[in-house]
């Protein structure tokens, strides 16, 4: 027996996962409030708006954009794992196996997010 | 919960497994409980928007951010641009009404869960509703309202407008 604590749930892979989710979970709502209210923003002039969206574009706000994409694609990743959890007959059985493909593909989208993302922003940026 | 459960012992011979059949009435779901089926409801709610939301989210990141110049295109024309097309105006009323339900019904669970005391629960939640709703219409009103061919006191196009404004206005 490797197991040595007392208990299914707490402190093992489901618990994390859940706590994961959640934190993401309010971020991404957060941000979509205020991603509501710059769109918005198209309404009162294009001078406004685009004055917003700049400050998207630069280096901190770049670094911000990769964590929210990172946030997006693990509550999306692990969503679908709940979803299976919750519908699928063997979900309960591999929900530990399927936590480790959320993580590996989670990695590999967001390797190839990161790279992307930097490099049309480098392509098309001034300096500061 | 006459015959079908008569059976149930609980909790002399232990638990039963989930399905069994063998559930203790105290445990049955009852017809007149609505909270019981509003909870169910959202539970089922948060499963299909999550699934639709990936997709919605996906495609939108991909659209604006992955392909052409990325995050330098964003700006006024490229906006109207988009919703030049009613495809895209229809793809993020659904994104915007699908991802805010979503999330307040999540923010209420997490509510629930966190303030103890009544009165906070009432404050957050009347909070969270009433910002969703504002969010909600807002979205909505901007998606609907929105004109890209914007001009001037003089009647000349203004200087940021997109491009396919120019054919429109001769």
């Amino acid at each position: 027996m490797t197991q040595t604590k007392g208990t299914l749930y707490k402190g093992r892979e489901g618990m994390w996962s859940w706590v994961g989710h959640r934190i993401t979970g309010v971020g991404i709502f957060f941000f979509l409030l205020v991603h509501v209210l710059d769109t918005s923003l198209v309404r009162v002039s294009p001078e406004a708006y685009d004055a917003v969206i700049g400050a998207y574009k630069n280096p901190i706000m770049i670094l911000g954009e990769i964590g929210l994409v990172g946030a997006i694609v693990f509550h999306a990743f692990n969503g679908i794992r709940v979803i299976l959890v919750d519908f699928w007959k063997q979900g309960t059985r591999y929900h530990k196996q399927m936590l480790w493909i959320v993580l590996a593909l989670w990695f590999v989208t967001m390797a190839a997010f990161t790279v992307r993302h930097l490099m049309l922003f480098l392509d098309g940026w001034g300096g500061f | 919960m006459t015959t079908a459960n008569s059976e149930a012992v609980l909790p002399a011979q232990g638990i039963e497994a989930p399905r069994s059949g063998r559930i203790d009435p105290k445990y049955l779901r009852r017809s007149s409980s609505t909270s019981g089926s509003f909870e169910m409801a959202a539970w089922l709610f948060m499963r299909v928007s999550g699934a639709a939301l990936v997709v919605l989210i996906f495609v939108h990141l991909w659209v604006n951010l992955m392909v052409g110049d990325g995050i330098h295109q964003i700006d006024f024309a490229f906006v109207a641009g988009k919703w030049a097309n009613p495809v895209w105006q229809f793809w993020d009323l659904t994104m915007l009404w699908l991802a805010m339900l979503h999330g307040t019904n999540g923010m209420r669970t997490i509510i629930n869960d966190y303030a103890e005391k009544d009165s906070t629960r009432m404050w957050l939640k009347s909070i969270l509703f009433l910002s969703a709703t504002v969010i909600i219409v807002l979205g909505t009103m901007v998606i609907f309202t929105f004109e890209p061919c914007l001009m001037n006191e003089a009647g000349e196009l203004m200087e940021r407008a997109p491009s396919f404004c120019q054919s429109a206005v001769q």
